[in-house]
């Protein structure tokens, strides 16, 4: 858990200044900051339609920011200006990959291919530009063993072993969210996003993405998420921001959001004790349609 | 027990009745207006009408018999088949493949190779030149073509609907550097494919930032603008007049094929003249140009560029969260397939010895594409079966002359062609949805290779 996370000093990983996105005359996200650390695990949550995944659309290039300053910081020193890089560069150079929340697999490619597609750029470079590879180097030949074995990999750690030469359309549904992140991993990033994680999984299907998740920022992996499910943003995360409106309301560890009375009135709902307040003079009618 | 079956029998019999009845009245309604009425112009260039109540009989009688017979004899049948085998456990789809599916490719390679020679044992000399040439050459040509176009629609899942323009420039870089400056067919073929490549780039960079339809509406203006420059340039192109008197495919240099000349391949082997060695020859460029493409377009597959392609026919969103260059992806896929269109038109100017803008119609276009797809888009095989079909068929179809016995001899088949091919096509697409091999090869794999089901690919998104 996330206790004694804040006494000890981590690098930035992650750094969004002051970022504003507009849709027209809508201010989807107005002057939003927060920081994520390195090596540790970053939950962006908020109601719905807060800005959460126009957050996550700016940073991993989807969307030109309005406004604002996305600093990316990797652990070799090197500084990147994620809102000047091109919407290819942040996963290739800057080390950034994500996940969708409406899964978006190669569905007609194998569980196997899919993480290869990944490591498209590394067997870019060891076929060299294809021409090498054409010619049937070895060095290609070694590449894409390799290639073949950090997918095995993966695919251990997903539980996706067994499916690997199956079609990853035809995979179920907290299958598919796990070849996801197998698949943003396979990119070899430093920080993985994740959008919704856990919508549309079990109890029991939660468990072993938390596991999942555990391990990825055990190996050094900052992760940073959207989710909805309470149950996964406060048992894994070291840090939460909260967004409501395009507004950051809260920021802090998972207990101190949790106890923000800002965040319980605004997210998380009201007292139980005010709900019942309420219900019973909605009861006697004099309440109507009150904001809450 | 028995008593049941009988009246099963006649329930399917009343039913057959009742549904022929309904069917006939059907035609008759459908058919009175169209067919049991028929105007024409009397002399007095009047507009008057005369009926037609045989024809209409006959069309009304075809439909109730032909419903009577489906629903009262097919059917059951079929059904009582269907039941059997589900009773005896016997799959539908047998795991087993028989020798001939699973040899098919040498099978058919070891045909092809053989093909000239056969075809000269069994109609001769001159009778093999329609067969070399017309089948054998043609279908080539656009099983290569087919070849290069899949690797933009099948495997990238864009759709170029102006294909035919870089077969337009491979076939003009031939036939205008060749009588310009003499250069050799060995030559500008690779030239041909490099230039061709060249225009499937200069064509991408602007365009390739569109996606679906409007790409389609802008590859099939290109491939217009293309025909139209090879019209209008009339000092360089001849216009519609074409560039005539192409030189021939020399044999590597060692012996040329022009009558005329000191060194030809006839004379130095002892044969005798004929056009047919010629062709044989041409059979044998083609169907390496062919073996190429197929062999580069395997290879590139199981590359990392064939992957990306394949993966932007399935998510172009997801392959640029993956760091994939959608840009320079999509360029490779047009310049490759590009350069295989140039490559077969260099080939077709060689062969013809003569090309003009008429070669180059958008309907060329729409057959190429017609191919990829009733072959199963990114299937070589099918592509190849297709192409068969297609071209084969419409060939067949000039041959048809025994039509004219049963229809009389105003009839042409040739003018028929096209519509028995839509036709055709539409039973092909009604039952093979997706083209005749719709599962796709993995290019890659753990532990057992498993075709992947047709309905789980993509047809992309432009």
């Amino acid at each position: 858990m996330a206790t004694g996370t804040n006494t000890m000093i981590k690098d930035t990983i992650l750094k969004v200044e002051h970022l504003s996105m507009k849709f027209g005359g809508l201010m989807a996200i107005n002057d939003f900051s927060f920081e994520a650390k390195r090596g540790e695990i970053t939950a962006l949550i908020g109601p719905n339609g807060a800005g959460k995944t126009t957050v996550f659309n700016c940073i991993t290039g989807f969307y030109k920011p309005t406004m604002g300053m996305l600093t990316l910081k990797r652990s070799n020193g090197k500084e990147f200006l994620l809102e000047r890089l091109r919407d290819f560069e942040i996963n290739k150079v800057a080390g950034v990959s994500r996940t969708f929340q409406n899964i978006r697999l190669f569905s007609g490619l194998t569980v196997l291919e899919n993480l290869l597609v990944a490591q498209h750029n590394v067997l870019m470079k060891a076929s060299g530009y294809t021409i090498l590879g054409l010619l049937g180097l070895p060095a290609y030949k070694t590449a894409a063993k390799e290639a073949i074995e950090k997918a095995t990999y993966w695919l251990e750690k997903a539980d996706l072993i067994d499916r690997a030469d199956d079609p990853a359309g035809d995979l179920s549904y907290g299958a598919q969210r796990r070849l996801e992140i197998a698949r943003a991993m396979c990119t070899g990033p430093e920080l993985l996003c994740l959008d919704e994680p856990a919508a549309g999984l079990n109890p029991k299907e939660s468990l072993t993405l938390n596991a999942l998740l555990r391990g990825i920022r055990d190996e050094g992996t900052s992760l940073l998420l959207i989710e909805h499910d309470m149950s996964v943003v406060m048992e894994i995360s070291d840090h939460v921001v909260v967004l409501e409106y395009g507004q950051k309301i809260s920021d802090g560890t998972p207990d101190h959001v949790k106890n923000d009375p800002k965040v319980i009135a605004a997210y998380l709902g009201v007292e139980d004790e005010e709900v019942e307040q309420i219900e019973e003079q909605l009861d006697h009618g004099t309440v109507e349609g009150g904001t809450v | 027990m028995a008593n049941v079956s009988v009246n099963v029998q006649e329930d399917v019999m009343a039913k057959a009745v009742k549904e022929g009845a309904i069917a006939g009245i059907i035609a008759f309604l459908m058919f009175l207006v169209f067919v049991g009425i028929e105007t024409y112009q009397d002399i007095n260039n009047q507009l008057v009408w005369r009926t037609r109540w045989g024809l209409l009989a006959v069309f009304v009688i075809v439909a109730a018999v032909g419903r009577f017979i489906t629903v009262g004899f097919i059917k059951p049948h079929l059904d009582k088949r269907k039941l059997a085998k589900a009773k005896t456990g016997v799959l539908e789809i047998s795991e087993e493949k028989s020798f001939f599916h699973k040899h098919f490719l040498k099978i058919a390679l070891v045909f092809l190779l053989c093909y000239p020679f056969l075809a000269m044992m069994i109609f001769g000399r001159q009778g093999s030149l329609k067969y070399v040439d017309n089948f054998g050459i043609q279908i080539l040509i656009y099983v290569m073509l087919a070849w290069g176009l899949n690797i933009v629609v099948g495997l990238a899942g864009l759709l170029d609907l102006g294909y035919v323009a870089f077969y337009a420039v491979g076939a003009y870089s031939y036939a205008l550097l060749s009588s310009y400056f003499g250069f050799s067919f060995w030559l500008l073929l690779p030239m041909a494919g490099i230039l061709a490549a060249l225009w499937g780039v200069i064509l991408g960079f602007p365009v390739l930032r569109l996606r679906g339809d409007y790409l389609a509406i802008v590859t099939l203006a290109f491939g217009e603008i293309i025909r139209l420059v090879l019209i209008n340039w009339t000092d360089v192109t001849r216009g519609t007049f074409g560039v005539s008197g192409i030189a021939k495919a020399s044999f590597f240099g060692i012996w040329s094929f022009d009558v005329g000349a000191a060194n030809n391949f006839n004379k130095a082997w002892g044969l005798p003249s004929s056009s047919v060695y010629y062709k044989m020859f041409l059979f044998y460029i083609i169907l390496a140009l062919c073996m190429l493409t197929a062999y580069v377009t395997i290879r590139l597959r199981r590359m990392p560029i064939g992957r990306a392609w394949e993966a932007l026919r399935e998510d172009e969103i997801a392959c640029r969260s993956l760091g994939i260059n959608t840009v320079t992806t999509k360029l490779t896929a047009f310049a490759t397939g590009a350069m295989f269109g140039g490559f077969a038109g260099s080939f077709f100017a060689a062969r013809q010895g003569f090309v003009s803008p008429e070669s180059f119609v958008f309907l060329e276009s729409a057959v190429i594409l017609a191919i990829v797809v009733l072959g199963g888009m990114g299937s070589l095989t099918g592509i190849a079966i297709a192409a068969v079909v297609m071209v084969g068929g419409t060939e067949l179809l000039r041959e048809m002359e025994f039509l004219k016995h049963i229809f009389g001899p105003d009839f042409t088949p040739e003018l028929y062609r096209m519509l028995l091919f839509g036709l055709a096509m539409v039973i092909v697409m009604l039952f093979k949805p997706r083209g005749f091999v719709g599962t796709r090869e993995p290019t890659a794999f753990l532990k057992t290779r498993k075709a992947v089901s047709g309905s789980f690919t993509k047809e992309g998104h432009g």
